[in-house]
């Protein structure tokens, strides 16, 4: 059991952020990561949300949270500013994935990057026997709807950190909630964290 | 509990950015809530262009409630039961605070003798304030509009004085567009044949059209094209039809002359004038080299930022930009852009989301 309540990979990036580090956490949400850093890792987090509900939810709970596009509001920060830059489950929904994943990497020191891996064998499945675009457990929105735009899967993921000149310093994967290991994680991850610097 | 009508006696002249000192300055301020015994729950709350200090208090001249009431007291978002909140009218004003209404050593008043000031002197005024309550570091300067350039001011040059700096629908600097509108109501004051070159005090005219006219004009930068026309359309003011004339056909003229006529009760035109004067003169990144972020740098307050998407005075872009230099500066900020109707106005108007964001905020 982790020591953070948060979503499986949520808690694992927590436990690989050092503590008294600086923290900026990209698509915030209710800033649920933020506090659980500040108040277990005595991390100086900082958060950036597009939603005005949500941003006003953090600021409600104490969080420095700044109301913007992580699109085009990146380039605000300094180079380095960060010791972590942290961008979960929102790289699929980027205008441009390969130019967000090199602002991570220039305004942190290291990035964390999570995402719904979309070669898992349920959504091959759903695609190769259904013949419609997958709606699953991991992506559960219908293709018009979904906020997912550029799919992205472990390997594609992989090609795309190396053509960047990122080192891939750690990298985990679940399925159903819970962490697996290595062997054809392409095939059986739902969901990806990776942990890059450059 | 409110303590009315406060005079606090300036120890010391206090130098100004022009370059000469006001000797003998009062400054008037209303507080509500106690402060505690540490000292550590002061609020000061500042006020914006044509504000002054009965923030949660009625107006002693129109009787109106507390400008901001909905926002200030017991059990309100800045809630007087917890905070020892101070609001104090800035120098340059005319509700009690040394002003050209005032008199000089000389015992005439100053007009337009009176040293043209800035924003940073008006915070010089509120910090000499403090120093006498014996309040080192506040808990949260807040501001609106002016009021908010007040507060960046203070945060820049005074950063150890406020642990946290609340700024609404405010800018670092006033624009080309900013400067324009003023500068339109400084000259319809002294167009006004009553102002006299400001030496109007002695006399039974003072330049109230003038004011009216420069009211009014700022008034409608207040307010969104949405909002006006949600609230007066096309509609015409006590008449079925065109008048063929230039009476108050419309309910919007109707509606700007009243505000424009209802302003001259209680604000003085020079101290219009020497005001916007120092709205115009605010840059805050020239007073630090140049580059907004200098100002703030090594700062440890936390600052919170908000602006509403229909504000055309100080648009979310200026918002943005101070949210910028915060970053480059690495501070801890905050920052929402809300929606509302009533352009820059709403600030001052009921808005659920600016409750807990304020609340939220001083927590």
């Amino acid at each position: 059991m982790s020591e953070f309540n948060l979503r499986p990979d949520l808690a694992v990036i927590a436990e690989h952020v050092a503590s008294g580090t600086r923290v900026l956490d990209i698509g915030c949400g209710d800033g649920a990561l933020m506090a659980e850093l500040e108040a277990k890792r005595q991390v100086d987090a900082r958060g950036m949300e597009l939603n005005p509900a949500k941003v006003e939810r953090c600021v409600a709970r104490g969080l420095s949270v700044v109301q913007g596009d992580a699109n085009t509001d990146l380039v605000d920060y300094p180079d380095k500013a960060f010791d972590y830059t942290i961008l979960s489950q929102t790289l699929q929904t980027a205008t441009r994935p390969d130019r967000m994943l090199d602002e991570l990497l220039r305004v942190g020191r290291q990035a964390f990057v999570s995402f719904p891996n979309f070669a898992h064998w349920r959504t091959r499945t759903a695609l190769m026997f259904g013949g419609r675009m997958p709606v699953t457990r991991a992506l559960p929105v219908s293709w018009y709807e979904t906020d997912n735009i550029h799919h992205v899967t472990v390997e594609d993921f992989t090609d795309l950190a190396g053509s960047k000149g990122a080192t891939i310093e750690q990298c985990w994967f679940f399925a159903s909630e819970k962490q697996i290991g290595a062997p054809a994680v392409n095939w059986r991850a739902e969901f990806a964290v990776f942990q890059l610097s450059r | 509990m409110s303590k009315n009508a406060l005079r606090y006696d300036l120890v010391d002249d206090l130098p100004l950015d022009c370059g000469q000192a006001l000797g003998g300055a009062q400054i008037a301020y209303e507080t509500y809530g106690d402060l505690n015994a540490d000292k550590s729950n002061a609020v000061l709350i500042c006020h914006a262009l044509t504000g002054d200090q009965y923030v949660a208090s009625a107006h002693p001249i129109t009787g109106k409630p507390g400008w901001w009431e909905r926002m200030v007291g017991p059990g309100k978002p800045i809630d007087t039961d917890r905070f020892h909140v101070i609001c104090a009218n800035v120098i340059g004003s005319c509700m009690g605070s040394t002003g050209p209404a005032s008199h000089a050593p000389d015992g005439q008043p100053y007009a337009m003798r009176f040293p043209v000031i800035t924003i940073r002197d008006m915070v010089r005024g509120l910090v000499a304030l403090l120093d006498g309550l014996g309040i080192e570091q506040l808990h949260t300067v807040v501001g609106g509009s002016m009021g908010g350039m007040q507060a960046l001011s203070l945060a820049a040059n005074w950063p150890e004085r406020a642990a946290r700096v609340l700024v609404i629908a405010s800018t670092a600097r006033h624009s080309a567009q900013n400067i324009a509108f003023h500068e339109v109501g400084r000259q319809a004051i002294m167009a006004d044949p009553a102002w006299a070159d400001g030496d109007y005090y002695a006399t039974d005219a003072s330049p109230d059209n003038g004011l009216a006219v420069a009211r009014m004009a700022a008034h409608i930068t207040y307010l969104s094209e949405e909002g006006l026309t949600e609230k007066f359309g096309r509609r015409l003011q006590d008449r079925t039809s065109k008048s063929f004339g230039f009476d108050a056909d419309f309910q919007v003229e109707s509606y700007l002359r009243y505000q424009g006529s209802g302003f001259t009760q209680r604000f003085d035109a020079n101290s219009y004038l020497y005001i916007t004067r120092a709205m115009d003169y605010f840059d805050l990144a020239e007073e630090h080299g140049g580059k907004l972020a200098n100002a703030f740098a090594g700062t440890d307050a936390r600052f919170c930022l908000v602006s509403f998407d229909t504000d055309w005075l100080y648009p979310t872009a200026e918002s943005r930009h101070i949210v910028h230099a915060l970053n480059a500066a690495g501070a801890k900020v905050s920052f929402v852009e809300l929606s509302a109707p009533n352009g820059h106005d709403s600030f001052l108007l009921e808005h659920q989301q600016l409750d807990r964001v304020v609340q939220g905020f001083l927590e």
